[in-house]
């Protein structure tokens, strides 16, 4: 084999220029490939980073029914204390999870006094939303970012309130919240932050303490609407989902039936339909990439059979068996990939150094100075390489298997 | 037993709805270690009689067997592999790979249709390139040698297996005389030192008459053979 492939070597150098210009064809779209991925895979893993750590968390737990009316936050589709239990009960034996948060969330009129509007209530317990979101301290702009989370008493406000209401820290404001019953209630608060905005869910989200929450609500019982979830290896987001929805799924109400749902971080944003579109578009430049290979070696190996005919002729007649004869062809091949894999891999693993040197920022949405850090993963890298190697060796098949079946006389006396 | 038998050989090519026959019906035996030309004008037959006998083509009726072995049974792998073990080519267009050097060459069907141990290999190559003249130059790829040089070195390579039959077609078409004879000689000097039978074909008279047997043909019909001295009194 050793022979066939130094053969091979011998053959690609024949043709210097042309073998040159192939492999750069390789080379460039490997590069094109493996850039894309990296610089998509790490826009995309700020983003969900973004969304999962600052406000979703990986995973939430839900009374069943509450995702399909959570636009209107509905307080009667809320965890029971015994159920809360249960769930905790659960999540503190679980160790996929790092840390938990339960969320009491409610919808309320937000008043300076002089102009009112509506915002939506995010009753936490400071530190355990710290544990569970803690990129959420990261969007306080204007208020103390050490100590705690958030005093009683206290509200952390979205930015977009703070401007069109003129808030500042330390101004006092008024919510009112309905209760399930029906019932009224107003409290005042203290601004402890103002609070910047990300794309998507989390524009109008103000935080209170989850006591306060449902003080203002007169909840009797310490009733909860969601338990955001942090995850110890994001990566293990299906494996870990499923394992909850397993453990939870003896949580049963009156009837028998699961009383509760467990929600990825990709059902509650619409970031999500983003994230997709990327691996979408990944997955066309992979098949560009494909054609690429396929077609210029093709082209490459078709050529240099036809260039070769009386020699295929000659070695064929002195007894080259014809295996023999196919496995130099598809060994050219086979090199014109590998060398562009190999120089297109180290230019592409050069470049992802560079770019994470460099340190390239970009802005999305209300979020500014976004840093790339693009990587790439052994398994995307070791599947580009098999992809690009085995096109190469697929597209030298047809022009190696004619070479293999050319009539000796016929091949000596091409012209 | 002669090592080539041919017993009323037909071969017929068909070109649409026209059939030629190239050779009609012929019958001759080949003798181990002799040195055989064929002879005829173009278009005689002597390529297609010869791509026969080297198992590159099946005759169309009639038996022709090479080495006790009916060259009709083969298959296209059986017929490369009888090639590689038993027969040795020498072109008229030399057909050196390009790439290699003329040991590379020599040493090609040693590495790639049999398969021998390197010290093995560069002793058999080394005797050759020393046979044919050419152990200077064994570094040299085909375009740095003249015509007579790579038609040395296709003789190497052809012998460098040790078959039994070496098969050349025209090997001194492209040379001018005076190499043309050389290339003659040494392939005689080669059956000598070797017993390898020689088979070859020629339109050039003057080295027709070094064959020991000449088999003369004309339009695919042998017209009779002859012994070296009956062709060069005639």
């Amino acid at each position: 084999m050793l022979n066939v492939l130094k053969m091979a070597g011998r053959n690609l150098m024949r043709y210097q220029r042309r073998t040159l210009l192939t492999s750069m064809l390789i080379v460039i779209g490997i590069v094109a490939v493996l850039l894309f991925i990296s610089i998509t895979g790490s826009f995309k893993s700020v983003m969900i980073g973004q969304f999962t750590d600052s406000v979703l968390g990986d995973l939430e737990v839900h009374e069943k029914g509450y995702v399909a009316s959570i636009d209107n936050l509905p307080l009667d589709l809320n965890m029971s204390a015994a159920v809360t239990s249960k769930v905790e009960g659960t999540l503190n034996r679980d160790k996929a999870i790092a840390a938990y948060s339960p969320r009491v969330k409610l919808p309320a009129m937000f008043s300076n006094f002089t102009e009112t509007t509506s915002i939506r209530i995010n009753g936490i317990d400071p530190k355990m939303e710290d544990a569970t979101c803690p990129l959420l301290r990261g969007r306080i702009v204007e208020g103390p970012k050490g100590g705690p989370l958030l005093k009683r008493g206290e509200i952390l406000i979205p930015v977009l309130l703070a401007r069109g209401l003129k808030l500042k820290v330390g101004d006092t404001i008024v919510l009112v919240a309905t209760n399930r019953e029906g019932s009224v209630n107003g409290k005042t608060f203290v601004v402890g932050g103002v609070l910047e905005s990300i794309s998507g869910p989390g524009g109008r989200d103000g935080y209170i303490d989850i006591a306060d929450a449902r003080e203002l609500l007169r909840m009797t019982n310490p009733e909860v609407s969601e338990i955001a979830i942090r995850l110890k290896d994001p990566s293990q987001l299906n494996q870990a989902t499923t394992a909850l929805r397993k453990d939870i799924s003896g949580i049963t109400g009156k009837d028998r039936k699961p009383v509760l749902e467990v929600h990825t971080w990709a059902d509650l944003s619409p970031f999500a339909n983003l994230a997709r579109m990327i691996d979408v578009m990944t997955l066309f430049i992979k098949i560009t990439l494909v054609a690429i290979v396929l077609v210029s070696v093709m082209n490459v190996m078709i050529m240099a059979v036809y260039e070769r005919i009386r020699e295929i002729g000659a070695i064929s007649a002195i007894g080259t068996p014809p295996g023999r004869i196919m496995a130099m062809f598809l060994s050219e091949g086979l090199l014109l990939g590998l060398a562009g894999t190999v120089i297109g891999t180290a230019i592409s693993l050069a470049t992802i150094y560079a770019l994470n040197v460099w340190k390239i920022s970009f802005t999305f949405g209300q979020q500014q100075n976004i840093v790339l850090a693009p990587a790439i993963g052994a398994g995307d890298v070791a599947t580009i390489a098999i992809l690009v190697i085995g096109m190469a060796v697929l597209a030298s098949l047809q022009p190696a298997w004619k070479a293999a079946r050319m009539d000796p006389i016929g091949a000596l006396r091409h012209v | 037993m002669s090592l080539v038998n041919a017993n009323n050989l037909v071969k017929t090519y068909r070109a649409g709805d026209i059939e030629v026959q190239a050779i009609k019906g012929v019958d001759f035996a080949i003798e181990r270690s002799s040195f055989v030309s064929f002879v005829g004008p173009s278009g005689s037959g002597k390529t297609t009689l010869l791509n026969m006998i080297g198992c590159l083509d099946h005759p169309t009726s009639g038996k022709l067997t090479v080495l006790d072995t009916d060259i009709s049974t083969l298959g296209r792998r059986e017929a490369a592999e009888f090639r590689g073990k038993h027969l040795g080519f020498v072109f008229q267009d030399f057909n050196l790979i390009p790439v290699l050097s003329a040991y590379e060459n020599i040493e090609y069907p040693l590495l790639m249709v049999q398969s021998w141990p390197a010290e093995k290999r560069s002793q058999r190559i080394l005797t050759l390139l020393e046979a044919v003249g050419m152990k200077d130059q064994g570094g040299k790829r085909p375009d740095q040698l003249s015509g007579g040089q790579k038609q040395r070195v296709a003789v190497a390579r052809a012998l460098v297996t040790n078959p039994e039959l070496v098969l050349a077609d025209e090997p001194t078409a492209n040379l001018d005389h005076a190499t043309a004879m050389r290339i003659i000689e040494l392939m005689k000097s080669m059956r000598d030192e070797y017993g390898t039978t020689f088979v070859f074909s020629t339109h050039d008279p003057k080295i027709m008459a070094e064959a020991e047997v000449t088999f003369t043909l004309e339009d695919g019909r042998l017209q009779g053979n002859s012994n070296a001295e009956e062709v060069s009194h005639a």
